[in-house]
């Protein structure tokens, strides 16, 4: 057991999980706030995550390929993307809410959870058709802006690049944002209403069916924004990335206490640090028995554990009593 | 009463002669399919019900098989995942616990026989393996009992949660196996991951029949001891405590329900089924790897249940056929039928097949329809095709 | 109400089945069973199309004698189960002839079983699980190479590069681990320290694999996987400041690498069992055909695809007799006695149905333009025969 090894390289294994538990967190939001409004589990947000990452992808090779992406300057590149994306994805969950959920509203909970599946298949290949006959390609790459890429060493293990920050910054942007939007604005106190007591809500005058699409512009702007930040920090994606960061993210949901925001902020958080912790530390401690294969199950099997002591998750569940 | 009886028959005749002409026909083998369904809803006197479905699938599909034993392969598959969906109907649909996970269940079945009865069980206990092919049989019931203890395993931690979190656990239940399977090649080599299993003994076969028909026949018989089973279970004292939980598990307690009993055995009972499955999946396969147990598997049975009709035996059939169908046959056949439109040169109007870009291709958008059909399944008919008579009242 | 619907499904039923079936007398089909659904769908289709090419480039002789020549791609999903299914249909139709499959060994050894009932010759583009031919079964083929020799070159090139620590990573597929395992054996065998070997099945975020790494430092990085995980591996390990040099096995071998990497695995090395066009002025050529029908760059495997379907055309050629369609044994028994200078090499079988001369190149990725691929240098050609005796 090289201790020096293990301690020397921990700065840097905790501070990729950080920014993975961004990621999460920002994706989990989605999960969560419309759950805590329909009690529903949106399967399609991991589709609508990658949508925000795809629409960042063409807007920036359309940009190369006109010859502006080095000319223009970064950050008006990045919030442009940004921008592009969240507006896709909340427009696509709002119209997949109209379209699969809204009819759904009052059966028992498991025909919506079917109706999600459908449409996270259906949107699976749609994407992957129209790539495949607009670029002729499965995986696409984000265009690497080399200021970005620059790293900084903070010592001589850690070291972090410009994109890295970039996700950190913006998450914690975002996040903020939200925070306040929920807690201090009227349209927030109407989310919240509605998550409470739809009818008391709509009693008091909200028009529900308003509130729960803008929930779903929310949610789906979070993800979307998580995809393109995922896009700029890994470079690649394909039809099909969406689905495992976005079962992660929900799991993450769940360990903080699903329709709890800042559960799935904390949860998104934890879930990302212990995933890297496993990675880069399961190998070297067990002596090469068990390597960063079983990260994931790692990540479930800490899920099952919390959720036995804690059945309603880290920060428990912030939903209507209703039986 | 007597036109439907004339024509259950006249379906059944016509159909089966039209397989035998064209043996590469799929349109003529959904016929027959769709000939036995109309069989078994058409308003016709038990005995000619019982007599023709006895000799549609006894007599004349074993027939077919000779034809074209893709018919058979895929009739054996649809036997299967028939078993896997009356299974999952004991958890989802009568106790209503949401069970994302549920093919770990058939991962663990399928390894049980699959490890001994392979020469994989030399790496584990250093000699005497394979074990004799007979011993399939007696590993039929090891599948189950050693599926039906995982399902209690799964039902301990789960015991308090409910809804959504069950759903979460579960599912990530059903990774944990399928990373395990992938994994458990060191520091002991347990299911040599990725790379599977082979060859794995299958059983001697009686009669001398080819392995395709008997296959065929252990597959129906096992559906037929599952349907009989369910069926008792529906009506006891547990299928009635299940239904009770799935309705309103407070109220259930409070008459007296127990409710740990009554999970536990949910899950144990449904693993149960996958169990023995699995050992057969195995021995029919000659070879198995952890791409088989995917949660995407997990999704298409609980999608069989609930397009079916939750809570039915018949639904759960029915739905178990029609993914199945759908998946193997429906849209490869057009993709082939389209291929061989292409080939001989045919135009539509004027625009030449053959210039079909690849993207094109009918099988690749299986998924994208799959889902398509979920989502209006759901919207407008969410009870399923064949609904248990109380969940018609309830949904409509 | 009912009786019209069963006369117009009556109709359907022969028309169908009649389109079907109404090929004359004398029709050849080549098959081949790929993932052309999915996540490999990409490798997939390179394989139907790189055999699709060949077939209409080769198919003259056979027409001449009368016959004619179809193509009929399966998709199997890269399931097992599919893959078994649809070779029980693909047996069925008694005009196909050979079947050129399947990119994953996981799904070519069972369906094997189903093509050995009817001696169907199966030459396989990408299958490089030893299994595969282990078997010795008659009908079956491969013109890729063999995990078990490609690990090996693997190692053989890293200790020629004076490589003294190497860090072996793989993607937890049949075809990465194998071919790891293969590399890692070896390579301790030649007294490489292998300072660790880890699987991972992630796709995107490698950033938690990578930190160890880089704090080991290890001469040489050894990644046993498909171009689509390698690149943004090294490409992200390059960003993080790994110094280590890069290596891979014939997944690596696509433009694609050097798109999605760029510069990052300019310098890297990876082995593979066809030579690039650079070197074989008849692989320049099928790349610029490639190009011109489906308009992009071929994939992996796209080339040994290429070549097991002119192989199964010349088998086929060679066992017809006068007129009449050759029978399936006829034409397996013929594969084996092929003699085919193709795009990847010399093709010639043995009698496990590897290749005779297993040519291995060790190519150096030249440059980050992926239109530049075939311009990768040999930096080292080693001709290593399979092994004769398996071990199970």
């Amino acid at each position: 057991m090289d201790l020096p090894l293990l301690l020397g390289i921990l700065p840097q294994v905790l501070l990729d999980g950080l920014i993975l538990g961004f990621m999460y967190a920002l994706i989990a939001l989605g999960y969560t706030m419309v759950y805590g409004v329909l009690e529903f589990i949106n399967f399609a947000h991991s589709e609508i995550f990658i949508v925000g990452a795809f629409v960042g992808v063409e807007i920036m090779l359309g940009l190369k390929g006109a010859g502006m992406l080095d000319r223009l300057p970064w950050p008006l590149v990045l919030v442009l993307v940004l921008l592009a994306g969240m507006a896709a994805s909340g427009l696509l969950a709002v119209t997949v809410e109209r379209v699969a959920y809204r009819p759904l509203r009052h059966a028992p909970r498991l025909i919506p959870l079917i109706s999600a599946i459908g449409i996270s298949f259906f949107l699976q290949d749609a994407i992957r058709l129209f790539e495949s006959l607009w670029r002729n390609a499965f995986n696409l790459v984000y265009p690497t802006m080399d200021v970005l890429n620059v790293r900084f060493e903070l010592t001589q293990t850690i070291d972090v690049s410009v994109k890295s920050l970039v996700v950190i910054v913006a998450a914690l942007a975002m996040l903020g944002v939200l925070h306040v939007l929920v807690n201090r604005t009227k349209i927030g106190t109407a989310i919240r209403a509605v998550a409470e007591d739809q009818a008391a809500a709509s009693l008091m005058g909200i028009n529900v069916n308003r509130i729960i699409s803008l929930t779903f512009l929310i949610g789906g702007a979070m993800g979307g924004a998580a995809g393109v930040l995922f896009g700029v920090q890994y470079g690649l994606i394909n039809p099909y990335t969406g689905f495992i960061p976005g079962l992660k993210a929900f799991t993450a949901a769940v360990l903080g206490g699903i329709g709890n925001i800042p559960g799935a902020m904390l949860g998104g958080l934890v879930l990302g640090l212990l995933e890297a912790l496993a990675a880069s530390y399961l190998s070297l401690l067990t002596g090469g028995a068990f390597g960063a294969e079983y990260k994931d199950i790692f990540a479930f099997s800490v899920l099952i554990v919390i959720l036995i002591f804690r059945p309603k998750g880290l920060l428990g569940e912030v939903i209507r009593g209703r039986a | 009463m007597m036109l439907h009886s004339a024509l259950a028959i006249a379906a059944v005749a016509v159909s089966s002669t039209a397989v035998a002409t064209f043996p590469r026909s799929v349109l003529a083998f959904l016929a027959f399919q769709g000939a036995v369904l109309f069989v078994y809803l058409a308003r016709v006197s038990r005995w000619l019900r019982v007599g023709l479905l006895g000799l549609a699938l006894l007599v004349l599909m074993p027939l077919i098989g000779a034809y074209n034993g893709y018919y058979l392969e895929v009739a054996t598959q649809v036997g299967i995942f028939v078993a896997l969906a009356l299974g999952l109907n004991i958890v989802v649909g009568l106790a209503g616990l949401l069970d994302l996970g549920y093919v770990a269940f058939f991962a663990v079945g399928a390894y049980a026989w699959a490890i001994p009865g392979s020469p994989q069980g030399n790496e584990i206990f250093g000699g005497g393996f394979p074990l004799p092919p007979s011993m399939f049989y007696l590993f039929l019931l090891v599948g189950l009992l050693v599926a039906a203890g995982a399902g209690i395993l799964l039902g301990l931690p789960v015991l308090r949660l409910h809804g959504d979190y069950l759903a979460i656990v579960t599912l990530g239940f059903g990774e944990v196996i399928r990373v395990l399977a992938n994994n458990l090649d060191k520091p002991i080599n347990f299911t040599n991951g990725p790379k599977g299993i082979t060859p794995i003994g299958r059983p001697p076969v009686p009669f001398g029949l080819p392995y395709g028909e008997y296959f065929y026949f252990l597959v129906l018989l096992i559906v037929a001891v599952v349907i009989v089973v369910n069926r008792r279970l529906e009506d006891s004292h547990i299928g009635r405590a299940w239904e009770a939980i799935r309705e309103d598990e407070v109220a259930a307690q409070a008459m007296g329900v127990p409710l740990v009993r009554a999970k536990l055995l949910a899950f144990a009972c449904g693993a149960s089924f996958a169990g023995v499955m699995g050992v057969v999946f195995s021995a029919k396969q000659l070879f198995i790897n952890p791409e088989s147990f995917t949660f995407l598997e997990s999704i298409g049975v609980l999608s069989m249940v609930i397009l079916g009709g939750m809570g039915s035996i018949p639904g759960a059939v029915l739905g178990a056929m029609a993914v199945t169908v759908l998946n193997l046959q429906v849209l490869k056949g057009f993709s082939l039928w389209l291929n061989e439109l292409k080939n001989a040169g045919v135009t539509i109007l004027g625009f030449n097949l053959a210039d079909l870009p690849t993207q094109f291709e009918p099988a690749k958008y299986e998924r994208m329809i799959f889902g398509i059909i979920l989502v209006l399944m759901m919207i407008f008919r969410p009870q399923g095709i064949l609904p248990a008579r109380r969940r018609q009242r309830e949904l409509r | 109400m009912r009786i019209p619907l069963v006369i117009i499904l009556t109709l359907a039923i022969v028309a169908g089945g009649a389109a079907v079936d109404a090929q004359g007398k004398g029709t050849i089909k080549i098959a081949t069973q790929s993932p052309l659904s999915g996540g490999q769908a990409a490798l997939g289709e390179g394989i139907k199309l790189g055999a699709q090419l060949a077939v209409e480039k080769f198919k003259g002789p056979l027409e001449k004698m009368g016959f004619k020549v179809e193509f009929v791609p399966y998709d199997d999903q890269a399931k097992p189960d599919v893959g078994v299914s649809n070779s029980k249909n693909i047996i069925a139709d008694k005009d196909i002839l050979a079947i050129i499959g399947h990119l994953n060994s996981g799904v070519a050894i069972p369906s094997s079983e189903v093509y050995k009932e009817v001696s169907l010759a199966m030459i396989s583009p990408a299958n490089t699980n030893p299994t595969v031919t282990d078997r010795k079964y008659t009908n079956v083929n491969r013109v890729c190479g063999r995990d078990d020799v490609q690990g090996v070159v693997g190692s053989e090139f890293a200790k020629s590069l004076n490589a003294k620590t190497v860090y072996v990573i793989h993607d937890k597929t049949p075809y990465g681990q194998g071919v790891a395992e293969f590399f890692r054996d070896d390579a301790k065998k030649k007294g490489l320290n292998v300072l660790g070997f880890e699987g991972t099945e992630e796709k995107s975020n490698f950033d938690p694999i990578i930190t160890p790494i880089r704090a080991r430092n290890p001469d040489l990085i050894y990644f046993g996987g498909i171009y689509d995980q390698g690149a943004p591996f090294f490409k992200q390990a390059r960003e993080k400041g790994v110094k280590s040099k890069f290596m891979g096995p014939d997944g690596m071998d696509s433009s694609d690498l050097a798109k999605i990497a760029g510069k990052n695995v300019v310098g890297m090395y990876y082995t593979s069992a066809a030579g690039p066009a650079s070197a074989l002025p008849k692989a320049k050529q099928f790349v610029e055909d490639f190009k011109k029908k489906f308009g992009k760059n071929p994939e992996p495997y796209a080339a040994e695809a290429y070549d097991a379907a002119t192989v199964a055309l010349k088998a086929i050629e060679a066992a017809a007799k006068g007129g009449k369609a050759p029978s399936r044994e006829d034409v397996a028994v013929a594969v084996r006695k092929v003699k085919l200078s193709g795009i990847t090499g010399d093709i010639e079988f043995d009698a496990k149905g590897d290749r005779k001369k297993a040519l291995y190149f060790v190519l150096q990725v030249d440059s980050d333009d992926p239109q530049k691929w075939g311009d990768n240098k040999i930096v080292k050609q080693l001709a290593i025969a399979p092994p004769s005796a398996s071990k199970n």
